[in-house]
């Protein structure tokens, strides 16, 4: 399984001055917590929530597609597939039988930086996703085998054709990413890896990403829900001590990736109606003018008030949906917005839509009440956020994300400011530099067909 | 409660290895897994149940974690209520309470909700339909004026009417595109027909989506949406003493606009004889998506703990037999699974995957061996796994409010006891063997099955023939979805 989400797109803000009501209280915002490093360098964060007796086991390793080269794209996440199929101590198949006969739920996943995996499941059976979790740190080579990868291999390949091949408009992500960033810049290969590479992963590689990335002390383990928190700490020592410090592991190479001009594609698919993306390279995940970027995509295109929605899809009617995201990684950020064309209407005249309502955030600061209307919103989703605590995007997934982009794991109150500073100037002045007409990708998709027309 | 604890800690037990190591040791023994405490008794949450003067029903559940509160009204009538020849019905009328509504707009409503922090949803399932508000607390009492004009005095503008209708037409015409779409929408039409109500989705058909006008959802709106036919659920950081004043100043006065409709009155289809192959042509997909079942049961089917306990063991969690045969096993697909899908009537039973195209025969032979197999007794492990997985998890699904409203959604709709969660992780443990073989013989009779292919039919008809499962019909996208 994997995913390809950008990093904590969970923000908020304490501000609510149209409505004058007072503002919940920040302390239902914090995650206290315990952490620690082990002597193999494992970093072990805690987190008790006892409000239901259930405990998360999340568990990140500092490694994503970002640390493939070409030739080998796809590796990270088939080695993940692969961390579900047994270690020393855990027979083939045990992993998820074991965890499912314990009521638990599992499931990993990789994007461009990391990948990530956790166990949710009753409080009393903690032990066991320890036992699981660290067999498979510290002993998943002993019994893989290149039958093993062989297998994981073509659930992958039916993987990609599921989730892209078959998949209406499903190229069109592959290629945009392929246009926006340089030839051998990391993001330019898809996470889930090229047919000819994953054909071409051979045991032997696998072996070596297991050493060189899957190493304690290139990973953060969180343990929240239900927990006492010596006893766990004892418990963590306990499993996953045995597990052998690796080398430090090499860090992702990047070239710098610039767009000079408006590069322009048209890709033709089996589907109905065409659709337009425009994409931009922006800010890194928490680098400035990311934040006010994610409230740019909403200011635009989030509700029936945003001005895209509005135009496009509400008065006009020329487009079925449009969307728009500020997607922060690790290494650079992308700015895309998407729409699709209605029988009847053209690429053209949605574009000049959108470039009108580009120009005019460039041109003046939105309102501030359309400020705060997103505001408000970013504000209430994150108190949603604070609801559960396993799963993707859960609290000690959400502690393992903000760990891992360095600002420590309650990361809540800082990550809050970012949004709550911004002014309607910053919006502005965020566009004009990040989202410049004449340095952009526009992909374009067109049925192989002629679309059926009804107006 | 005593009693389920020693049947959940008994089951736990017979999955591990008996006689583990002690806990306090130094290094880990990994000669087995670890010995298992049992597990915490499930704390059910306390429905304190009020009426409004009007007699409308008020659920509370408290859940003080977050200051955030979850208010769904849940009126009982959904498109198993659509008229015959106005399928959609229902669905285009949940669409529309929120586009217009008392003196609001369809844009100040999305402003409204917006600025407030809040999410509101409006849709429709074939059993009912619901309004689903989410706030954070504090604005609990901006919002509730706003909920009670969507619920009560929607406007159902021409304007807008106009606007969802050819949203809706387009996606109708996108669900061409899509392969795992059009073998859902294929096999429900195979599976129950044009007549009945499940053969065609909620929104309706291009033909019955454009026959609908606004006195249909007037009157779909009047003749369900009453008190008596409705309850309205708060779970979140409140209390009912606290909450329930406020609700009769925006519900209390409600009163019926007419006469009450009459409950969903979807028959049970006719189970289907014999088995039949559709394959539908997606010229070079690069898998072929299946569909394989029949008419399934009812919610509430008498059976229904022994179907959910024997289809975990063939499809319904990961290490369940589809699964494992065609994606561990074979690597034919990057997964399968099988539901039941139960409805105030008979909903379908399905197995489903997307698998590559050239093994697409190959994998229609697997299903067809576990769908074969699972007519046979389960071993007491496999058994074991499964209930369990089903009553350990449990608890986690009463986990955010969100989750808790959707649990009680549940027994509103199917109008199950009081007493439904309490005595469900027992009635999932005492399903035994006999009782998982005797519901698959009977509701598991691939012999019988509906089998719909959608793929690469130059590639994959000669591989699906050989199989000789029975009669092949050949169909294009369009006829699969004809009208």
């Amino acid at each position: 399984m994997r995913m390809r989400l950008p990093l904590a797109l969970l923000v908020m803000s304490l501000c609510s001055l149209s409505l004058g009501a007072q503002a919940p209280s920040p302390a239902t915002l914090e995650a206290p917590y315990t952490q620690f490093t082990l002597a193999n360098g494992l970093t072990v964060i805690l987190h008790r929530d006892a409000s239901v007796p259930i405990v998360s086991v999340n568990i990140w390793y500092h490694v994503g597609s970002a640390n493939e080269r070409l030739g080998r794209t796809g590796l990270a996440h088939l080695f993940e597939h692969l961390m579900f199929e047994g270690s020393a101590h855990v027979a083939d198949g045990a992993f998820d039988t074991l965890l499912e006969a314990a009521g638990a739920s599992s499931n990993g996943s990789t994007d461009t930086d990391r990948t990530n995996y956790f166990i949710d499941l009753p409080a009393n059976a903690l032990e066991l996703a320890l036992f699981l979790e660290s067999d498979r740190m510290a002993y998943l080579l002993e019994t893989m085998s290149p039958e093993r990868v062989n297998g994981q291999r073509e659930v992958v390949k039916n993987e990609r054709r599921q989730s892209y091949e078959n998949r209406p408009y499903g190229m069109a992500s592959i290629e945009l990413d392929r246009m926006l960033w340089p030839q051998g810049h990391p993001y330019s290969w898809p996470t889930i890896g090229s047919m000819e590479d994953l054909t071409a992963a051979s045991y032997d590689d696998i072996v070596a990403f297991f050493k060189t990335y899957y190493a304690p002390n290139n990973a953060s383990l969180v343990i929240a829900g239900d927990i006492d928190i010596a006893r766990t700490r004892a418990l963590v020592e306990k499993w996953f001590g045995e597990a052998s410090r690796g080398p430090v592991a090499p860090p992702p190479v990047a070239p710098p990736a610039v767009l000079t001009e408006i590069k322009r594609k048209t890709l033709t698919d089996q589907v109905q109606l065409p659709r337009l993306y425009l994409g931009w390279l922006t800010a890194r995940a928490y680098a400035p003018g990311d934040a006010a970027l994610g409230v740019a995509a909403s200011i635009l295109a989030e509700g029936k008030n945003s001005r895209l929605y509005t135009r496009l899809v509400y008065e006009m009617q020329m487009a079925q949906d449009v969307t728009a995201v500020q997607q922060g990684a690790a290494l650079g950020g992308s700015f895309l917005i998407v729409a699709t064309v209605k029988p009847g209407y053209t690429i053209e005249q949605i574009q000049k839509v959108v470039d009108e309502e580009l120009d005019r955030l460039r041109r003046e600061p939105p309102d501030r009440r359309e400020l705060q209307r997103v505001l408000n919103q970013v504000e209430a989703s994150f108190y949603r956020g604070m609801e559960r605590v396993g799963g993707f995007g859960g609290k000690a997934d959400q502690l393992n994300a903000y760990y891992f982009a360095g600002g420590g794991p309650d990361f809540h109150a800082e990550d809050l400011a970012r949004y709550m500073s911004l002014s309607p100037a910053d919006i502005q002045a965020a566009v004009l530099r990040w989202l410049p007409p004449d340095r952009r990708v526009e992909l374009i998709v067109e049925p192989v067909t002629a679309p059926t027309t009804r107006q | 409660m005593d009693e389920h604890l020693r049947a959940l800690r008994g089951s736990i037990l017979a999955l591990v290895a008996l006689g583990g190591m002690a806990f306090a040791q130094e290094r880990p023994d990994r000669s087995r897994p670890p010995v298992l405490t049992s597990p915490a008794p499930l704390k059910l949450p306390a429905i304190d149940k009020r009426t409004l003067a009007n007699g409308l029903a008020v659920w509370v559940v408290e859940s003080h974690e977050v200051p955030i509160v979850q208010l769904s009204l849940i009126v009982r009538a959904g498109g198993g209520n659509d008229p015959t020849g106005k399928f959609g019905a229902a669905s285009l009328t949940a669409a529309m309470l929120d586009e217009g509504a008392g003196t609001r707009s369809a844009l100040a409503i999305a402003d409204d909700v917006e600025l407030l922090g809040a999410t509101l949803t409006t849709a429709s399932s074939y059993d009912a339909s619901a309004i689903r508000l989410n706030v954070p607390i504090e604005r609990l009492d901006g919002a509730l004026p706003l909920l009670a004009d969507v619920a009560l005095r929607p406007a159902f503008p021409e304007k807008e009417i106009e606007r969802l209708r050819q949203e809706r037409l387009t996606a109708l015409l996108q669900a061409r595109d899509d392969p795992s779409s059009i073998a859902g929408m294929a096999f429900a039409r195979i599976v129950f027909g044009p007549e009945h109500r499940y053969g065609t989705g909620l929104i309706g058909t291009e033909t019955s989506l454009k026959a609908l006008s606004s006195g249909d959802l007037r009157a779909f709106h009047a003749s369900y949406y009453q008190p008596p036919n409705a309850t309205l659920l708060v779970v979140g950081d409140t209390t009912a003493d606290d909450v329930v004043p406020r609700l009769e100043k925006y519900f209390g006065e409600w009163r019926p606009a007419g006469a009450l409709g009459r409950d969903s009155v979807v028959s049970i289809a006719p189970q289907l004889r014999e088995r039949q192959v559709y394959v539908v042509d997606k010229p070079d997909a690069a898998q072929s998506q299946l569909r394989i079942g029949w008419v399934g049961v009812p919610r509430s089917a008498p059976d229904y703990f022994p179907l959910i306990v024997m289809n975990t063991v063939l499809g319904g969690a990961f290490t369940s037999r589809l699964n494992q045969n065609l994606r561990e096993e074979h690597g034919y697909a990057y997964g399968a699974s099988s539901a039941f899908d139960m409805r105030l009537s008979a909903g379908p039973f399905v197995a489903a995957a997307g698998v590559q195209t050239d093994k697409t025969a190959e994998a229609v032979g697997e299903f067809f061996s576990e769908l074969n197999g699972i007519r046979a007794p389960i071993e007491a492990d496999e058994l074991d796994k499964a209930k369990n997985y089903i009553a350990l998890g449990f608890p986690a699904e009463f986990e955010t409010t969100t989750d808790l409203s959707r649990r009680l959604e549940e027994l509103v709709v199917y109008r199950l006891s009081d007493d439904y969660f309490e005595r469900y992780v027992p009635s999932v443990l005492a399903v035994t063997a006999k009782a998982a073989q005797g519901v698959a013989e009977q509701h598991v009779q691939p012999s019988r099955f509906a089998v719909v292919v959608v793929g690469d039919r130059k590639t994959i008809e000669p591989g699906v023939r050989a199989l000789k499962l029975g009669p092949v019909r050949v169909m294009t996208v369009e006829e699969a979805l004809a009208p």
